[in-house]
């Protein structure tokens, strides 16, 4: 290939940006619109795995585009972190791609022309957060995905689309404002730096009771890893049609979220100074009352979609508590968590959808039965729900098992037993979903299924796709553990792994 | 000709503006006024390039030297300000024809035209001079024209609301004439910076106390600082349209660059803010007009009411900026006056734009034109994005420097109560964008069509500036540094 690393590092960015012109001309051709998107995707794909390679060689590849302000640039690199979420990003915008073909045509929606180049302007602004070299560009990234997701979510158009966007947009955009922004105004006022590097930006002597409150207003100020009390965007996002749940609200911008909390802590903060802030501790016990009570709203919601964003809610919780423990294993184990999480919730979410394209329900006391007529997309649900709860033989299982070698080595005893009662609790509200499917009970006529057939080929494509990247994650969890790996290596902390 | 530069900003307009009624029909009046316009654009320009290669210019009145005779002084400062002004100036009239054939007479449109380029003139006077007495002056034919200009609106309430004005207007002149008149009779002398270096000597009297009090509140009447901006939100709403974008994204910035001048150039830096408290005063006054105008405006039902109110709380963040009193809040102060313009000239050229296709401005009647007129809508929300502070806007870079400029005086609460003002930006802009974009079309209104191109043209093209300002900020950040560094008399 000889495409320079540059240059395709730019591509992943500007690609899907120019894809939203060609959406936008080819609008009127719905086969040749979503073959844009398609092949856009491919190229995007083709150059992260490229880039994957090349860091996996030793390659360093940076790029800087231009000061929008003086000592503020907008610049680009890759290290492992982001190429991780970069990789993740990019394959599920494929797949999800196809879902959506499915999805938006067998529901009938409409402005699909809109949707999809919202949607691709989403994405490039998610590869640009992933390579972000400074918190300034990431903090841009951010804002655009926000901004760009809105019509997403509002697609519907309807009242209730109307205020969900409005419970979504106020969130994310308040707090990033007043937090967020505040944060890294500070950080620069106090370390004279914005850019992400290893051991972080402030020195050795810095007042921690500062830095303390800097690391609360950042994980107050990204909304998107949805932190108790600043949850409430997620499960309002719900309203969004179910390929946007599933890409965005369930990898793209809760994962911009968490992902930018471990960076934060990783290469802002440092692993050294993070444990001696005063704050460190308070923010994980909050995570942990997060992870803990969005499960047990979880369980008492009846709408599938609404259970899981609120389990999302929860498995964030776990990400940002890997990341705050500020200990090898945590952060092996929350980029690990980002990975496995991201495949098991878009495999539920895309089950989500099939069943409401295929049988129009949403309610979860519906849904028994409905095994018999929707086999494949109830064991996809199954084994995605497996792989959340964390055990074999599904891809959490790993992520979870570093997370709580993390809480015991730094002898958060409280937190450990959250973890494991929270899985408990994942257990209880996803399991019963495709065991009541399969096993509807006596009262309950098993062959009720009334002309209900499996989704469209497109979506099960997908959801088959996803669910076997949660088997694969189990079995050969190797590349998401040898970049997890990478990024302790980069951030220059000795590790016992 | 490019020795006269200074004078030929001034006198072009002036001489132009009785010009119009030879010509006096409707159109070849636009164009001639036009003309004038970008002709004044490039000079402000030209001049731009000069000041920033070869430091300030200084223009004799016909030749009669500084004391006696009238100074015209160009430093970085006044270039900015002119070329905000005549491009912002130039862009509005653009659409001014269109506009001004459904909400003027025929009959009127050459009054309209040479009112214009009068209170143009004004504006250009004002900045252009370094005279203390000649700002009086054109203060006057700046105020006068704009009293007009207002009065032209159909809305009979315009009548009210340029009468209000033209009450709280003359109020400010006249306290600026006071104080201006004291400083004389202290001093012997008009010229600004011969002030200056007389003050010294009696900077301590109780006269040089009372005329600086004087100015401040005749100025901090015509920049509409809360709380006297009373006369702001009916001026703007029921004039005409172009009236508005024009006065809202020039009028209020020549009274922020008057106080800048006279606080730090005639006065000093010393005396303004050690030996009078301005800034506590003003800092105060700034951020109650950003919190008590942003939740005025978020119970407003007509959006030009809206955005008026939204001005006064931009007014607000320019003098938060000026009272920190350090380099980099005034240069914040001064990045807002041009960010602000762009915002503001974009979003009441796109109210225009609504108001020629239905007629009114009230928030009800919005609704549905998401999709009616999806470019005029467009604008309003990347217009208001900008407003609200969203990175690649102009908005972001001022907001960004105003909060830089507050953290690093030390004011973290300064920097808190910015960001949560922006929070209430977002409120009002999107109670438009909710009634623009997700209720139905109103029953029994004929489908709207999209605006003119005499309308998008001018629009986009602000909104293009937002962005690209936004993104580039080489210009606007390098010439406010240099214009903010040249006051506190650093050299860079």
């Amino acid at each position: 290939m000889n495409l320079s690393l540059a240059l395709m590092l730019q591509l992943t960015i500007l690609l899907p940006l120019l894809a939203t012109f060609a959406i936008a001309v080819t609008g009127q051709k719905p086969n040749l619109r979503e073959a844009v998107t398609i092949s856009t995707s491919l190229a995007v794909l083709y150059c992260v795995v490229n880039l994957y390679q090349a860091l996996n060689a030793g390659a360093s590849i940076s790029v800087s585009w231009w000061a929008l302000m003086p000592g503020l640039e907008i610049s680009f690199v890759v290290e492992p972190l982001g190429m991780l979420f970069a990789l993740i990003a990019s394959f599920l915008w494929l797949i999800t791609t196809i879902y959506a073909i499915g999805y938006m045509r067998g529901h009938g929606e409409e402005n699909q022309t809109r949707f999809y180049i919202c949607f691709a302007l989403a994405i490039s602004a998610v590869m640009g957060l992933a390579f972000s070299a400074n918190l300034f560009t990431l903090f841009i990234f951010y804002e655009v995905i926000t901004l760009s997701t809105y019509p997403l979510v509002t697609h519907a158009g309807t009242e209730k689309a109307k205020q969900g966007g409005r419970v979504y947009l106020g969130i994310l955009l308040s707090t990033s404002i007043a937090f967020f922004l505040l944060a890294i105004i500070l950080t620069w006022f106090v370390s004279g730096s914005l850019e992400f590097k290893a051991g972080g930006v402030f020195d050795d002597n810095v007042n921690t009771t500062v830095a303390g409150a800097i690391l609360v207003l950042f994980v107050f100020g990204i909304g998107k890893a949805a932190i108790m009390p600043f949850h409430r965007w997620l499960p309002a996002a719900m309203v969004a049609p179910t390929p946007v749940s599933a890409l965005l609200h369930a990898v793209a911008v809760v994962k911009a979220g968490v992902f930018t909390v471990l960076k934060v802590c990783i290469f802002i903060f440092g692993l050294d100074l993070l444990p001696k802030l005063p704050t460190t501790e308070f923010l994980l016990y909050l995570a942990a009352i997060s992870v803990l009570l969005a499960s047990i709203v979880a369980m008492r919601q009846d709408n599938l979609k609404a259970r899981l964003a609120y389990s999302t809610v929860s498995q964030l919780g776990y990400i940002t508590i890997g990341a705050l423990l500020a200990t090898s294993s945590g952060v092996i184990g929350s980029s690990m968590h980002i990975a496995s999480h991201a495949f098991g919730k878009i495999t539920l979410f895309f089950c989500a959808g099939a069943i409401l394209v295929a049988s129009h329900k949403s309610k979860i006391s519906e849904m028994r039965g409905l095994g018999f007529a929707m086999p494949i997309t109830m064991a996809a649900f199954f084994i995605a729900s497996l792989s959340i709860i964390g055990v074999p033989p599904a891809g959490g299982t790993w992520s979870k098992w570093f997370l709580l070698m993390g809480t015991v080595e730094t002898g958060y005893w409280f937190i450990m037993i959250t973890l494991m009662l929270s899985s408990l609790l994942n257990i209880a509200y996803l399991l019963p979903i495709p065991y009541h499917a399969f096993f509807p009970g006596k009262d309950h006529p098993a062959a009720s299924s009334g002309g209900i057939k499996e989704a469209p080929l497109p979506s099960l494509i997908a959801l088959t796709i996803t669910t076997l990247g949660c088997l694969t994650m189990f079995i050969y969890p190797q590349p998401f553990y040898e970049l997890a790996k990478a990024i302790l290596t980069v951030s220059g902390v000795s590790h016992g792994q | 000709m490019l020795a006269h530069l200074p004078i030929l900003q001034v006198v072009l307009p002036l001489m132009a503006a009785p010009l119009c009624w030879f010509l006096n029909r409707s159109k070849l009046v636009w164009m001639f006024a036009l003309l004038v316009c970008a002709a004044t654009s490039v000079n402000s320009i030209l001049l731009l390039i000069e000041v920033m290669k070869s430091g300030p210019i200084i223009y004799e009145l016909g030749g009669w030297e500084a004391p006696w005779g009238i100074e015209y002084r160009i430093d970085q400062l006044n270039a900015f300000l002119l070329l905000i002004i005549s491009t912002i100036g130039t862009v509005v009239l653009f659409a001014a024809q269109t506009s001004i054939q459904k909400e003027l007479d025929e009959d009127r449109h050459t009054l309209f035209y040479s009112l214009y380029l009068l209170s143009l003139t004004g504006m250009f006077g004002i900045v252009a001079t370094g005279d203390a007495f000649n700002v009086f002056v054109f203060l006057e034919i700046s105020s006068l024209s704009a009293y007009a200009l207002i009065a032209l609106g159909r809305d009979r309430r315009a009548l009210w609301a340029a009468y209000q004005y033209l009450i709280m207007g003359t109020i400010g002149a006249t306290f600026i004439l006071i104080g201006i008149g004291m400083l004389y009779q202290m001093t012997g002398t008009l010229n600004m910076s011969d002030l200056a270096t007389r003050l010294v000597d009696v900077g301590h009297t109780r006269t040089v106390f009372a005329a600086f009090a004087f100015l401040i509140v005749g100025i901090c009447l015509k920049l509409a600082l809360f709380p006297l901006h009373l006369w702001l939100p009916n001026a703007y709403a029921y004039a005409p349209s172009i009236v508005t974008a024009f006065l809202a994204a020039t009028a209020t910035k020549v009274a922020v660059y008057l106080l800048i001048r006279f606080t730090f150039t005639v006065f000093g830096i010393s005396f303004s803010f050690t030996t009078l408290p301005l800034q506590s005063i003003l800092m105060v006054l700034g951020l109650m007009g950003v919190f008590a105008a942003s939740i005025t405006a978020i119970y407003q039902q007509n959006v030009k009411h809206i955005l008026a109110y939204s001005s006064i709380a931009q007014v607000g963040y320019m003098i938060i900026g000026y009272s920190i009193n350090t380099s980099t809040g005034v240069m914040a102060s001064l990045l807002h006056l041009f960010n602000h313009a762009l915002m503001k000239g974009a979003l009441f050229l796109a109210l225009g734009a609504v108001m020629y296709r239905i007629g009114s401005v009230q928030l009800s009647q919005f609704q549905g034109l998401g999709r009616q007129m999806p470019l005029t809508m467009s604008a309003i929300v990347i217009g208001g994005l900008s407003l609200i502070g969203v990175p690649l806007t102009v908005g972001f870079v001022s907001k960004w420097y105003l909060l830089i400029a507050s953290v690093e005086a030390g004011m973290w609460p300064v920097a808190v109560l910015i960001l949560l003002g922006s929070l209430l930006t977002i409120v009002y802009i999107w109670r438009i964008v909710e009634t623009a974009y997700f209720k139905p079309p109103l029953p029994g209104r004929e489908a709207v069509k999209e605006a003119p191109w005499s309308f998008l043209g001018p629009i986009w093209l602000l909104v293009i500036a937002n962005i690209y300002f936004g993104i580039d900020t080489r210009l606007s950040v390098q010439v406010a540094q240099a214009a903010s560094q040249s006051l506190f008399g650093i050299n860079p």
